[in-house]
């Protein structure tokens, strides 16, 4: 019935408040756009704060030679007056404005408070905030050395969570479909699977031949724990409507178990994902402070070792970025995976 | 699998269900204690190939397990039933089965769907060219590349019709598979399972339990009892297909299967046990 809908009018359903407001404007190109102030202005008068406290408000420490901050917030401002200049012109970016503005130009009106009072009021006790200069300035002095921590902080978290998850697979499917593997398996699963990854983190050091071997270990177990409860839940609660179809059918055991139980199980699947990279995070920020002496796990607590706060913030950054970054790409595959669900979770 | 390269030759008499002296009693909820409900008590039926028959009976009077056990979804606790020559051992792509809930797999496409019987015998790349006739049967063309979630109830009961028919059973049973429709939509599903029924000939047993639908589509209405299931009359609808709804006879055949239903309902059922 909807997709009779959709075809006559695609676009009907999906009408936000702000595509109805710009509907009358398109017979005519340009004429009727809209300009809203709050889109417009958002970042010109974000970063245009943000300078004015830079320059104006007197420092209060001894500021570092470099002047990252400020270029930084001049980009932002030419950014967002050309943006604003390109604004009538497209469709897209009105869009694509009307959306990001806002939140770009409160982040950089954000910055400026932040250096008002590290900086500029001296309100907080330094070393351990300082102000965005000696954080933007730590990122890009160190750059090559955080690089190279985030490359190997990837490697690490990368090959755990494909270990772990391939193995959660097989163990959850097990589990979930035969029922002498559940009787088995599930105490043991409830008993064990609860232990946060990092308790077994004595236990890894002596058994494991490397730091390395023992920290992709762990983020492995943090995964697999969470992905084998959820794939062996999904597996069991198959309905028992979709299989006594497929029996009808024709269907093998295989076909049972791979084209029917695993498809019907994927929405649980991806919850156990989900659920496993946030542990494998932690785990991995864990493993390498304490064994593995690389990564942003043990950058962090190098530069806190030399109570250089700023390099720790930045690498705060840079950790949010990579970690946000990969979630959104399993939010991706989610989705793609996932299409013929009805409604999806937002990101 | 043997019974699938068996369908190529199959004679008419060969598709007849034959359900002798069936028992079913389901495992007592107490391990024991007590027995459990008997679903079913003695029930003789005999389907000919190619026939319609519909059953009918009050809620809990052990239809949908009379089908499950046809369809080797279920065993019964004693007696035996038997397609054509073959007795059932188990599940086959032999024995079609649509439920009141179309089941469709949500994963799939329409066509995904319709094609998941040929997957599952893994004879796709064979009869590919099946799967468009079957959308064209059942007028779906155009929705191929849709998700089930997009159907309205009736178009997903038409791709289940399709996905049981794909395999060119010998017996359809349809468990209640227009009950969860609006009135109109079931009587032009009525309508269109009745044009399958007479495109394709097979046998079909379907359950349901408006009466109206039973004498509309059915060459013979076999009437439920419940608590234990027994079959209480075989009433064979002898009126010229299409048949219409208003007519005398239609409406005296209602009245008929109704005064059965209602006697049977009351004072019978204590002397059963």
């Amino acid at each position: 019935m909807s997709t009779a809908i959709n075809q006559i009018s695609p676009a009907a359903p999906a009408i936000s408040n702000s595509e109805r407001r710009q509907r009358p404007a398109k017979p005519v190109a340009t004429a009727g756009v809209h300009y809203r102030p709050q889109t417009l202005l958002a970042i010109p008068v974000g970063a245009a704060g943000s300078l004015a406290i830079h320059y104006l408000v007197p420092k209060s420490e001894a500021v570092p030679m470099s002047t990252f901050f400020p270029k930084l917030l001049c980009a932002m401002l030419g950014f967002g007056i050309v943006m604003a200049l390109i604004y009538p012109f497209s469709t897209r970016v009105r869009k694509w404005m009307r959306h990001m503005c806002p939140i770009l130009g409160m982040a950089t009106l954000t910055t400026g408070a932040w250096e008002l009072v590290t900086s500029g009021l001296g309100l907080l006790p330094l070393p351990y905030f300082p102000g965005p200069e000696a954080v933007i300035a730590a990122i890009i002095r160190d750059a090559g050395l955080i690089f190279d921590s985030t490359w190997h902080s990837l490697f690490l978290l990368l090959s755990g969570y494909a270990i772990g998850t391939c193995l959660a697979l097989i163990t959850g499917v097990i589990i979930g479909w035969f029922p002498h593997a559940r009787y088995w398996g599930m105490p043991l699963l409830k008993v064990v699977g609860p232990i946060p990854a990092t308790a077994w983190i004595p236990l890894a050091m002596v058994v494991a031949p490397s730091a390395m071997f023992s920290a992709v270990g762990l983020v492995a177990l943090a995964v697999w724990f969470p992905v084998t409860m959820l794939t062996a839940s999904g597996i069991s609660n198959t309905r028992t409507s979709y299989l006594d179809v497929a029996r009808t059918l024709g269907a093998s055991r295989f076909y049972l178990i791979f084209r029917v139980a695993i498809p019907a199980a994927m929405p649980n699947i991806f919850i156990g994902l989900f659920m496993g990279l946030g542990t494998s995070f932690l785990t991995l920020v864990v493993a390498e402070t304490v064994g593995v002496k690389s990564g942003l796990g043990w950058y962090i607590s190098w530069a806190q070792g030399w109570a250089e706060y700023g390099k720790v913030y930045g690498a705060l950054v840079i950790m949010a970025a990579f970690f946000s970054t990969i979630m959104t790409m399993l939010f991706k595959l989610r989705d793609r995976v996932l299409v013929w669900q009805k409604g999806t979770i937002k990101w | 699998m043997v019974a699938i390269n068996s369908a190529f030759k199959v004679g008419n008499e060969a598709a007849a269900i034959r359900v002798r002296h069936v028992v079913k009693q389901f495992d007592s909820p107490d391990g024991g204690v007590t027995p459990g409900a008997l679903a079913l008590n003695d029930v003789c039926l005999t389907v000919t190939a190619g026939e319609l028959v519909c059953i009918v009976g009050p809620s809990g009077c052990g239809k949908s397990t009379l089908l499950r056990m046809i369809a080797g979804l279920n065993a019964p606790t004693s007696g035996e039933v038997a397609v054509g020559a073959e007795l059932i051992q188990g599940p086959s792509a032999e024995r079609g089965l649509v439920f009141q809930d179309p089941s469709l797999f949500p994963w799939l496409t329409v066509r995904g769907n319709i094609e998941s019987g040929l997957v599952a015998r893994g004879v796709l790349g064979r009869m590919r060219a099946e799967v468009d006739d079957f959308m064209r049967l059942v007028g779906l063309e155009g929705f191929a590349n849709s998700f089930p979630h997009h159907l309205s109830g009736g178009m997903a009961q038409r791709v289940a019709l399709a996905r049981a028919l794909i395999n060119h059973p010998r017996v359809l049973l349809l468990d209640e598979p227009l009950g969860a429709l609006d009135a109109f939509t079931r009587m032009r599903m009525q309508d269109e399972v009745l044009r399958l029924w007479q495109a394709r000939g097979t046998t079909m047993l379907f359950v349901t339990h408006d009466i109206d639908e039973a004498i509309y589509v059915s060459d013979r209405i076999v009437v439920m009892t419940q608590r234990p299931g027994r079959i209480e009359q075989v009433i064979p609808v002898e009126l010229e297909r299409p048949r219409d709804r208003g007519s005398d006879a239609f409406l005296r055949l209602r009245g008929k299967i109704l005064e059965i239903m209602h006697f049977a309902g009351q004072p019978m059922a204590g002397n059963r046990t």
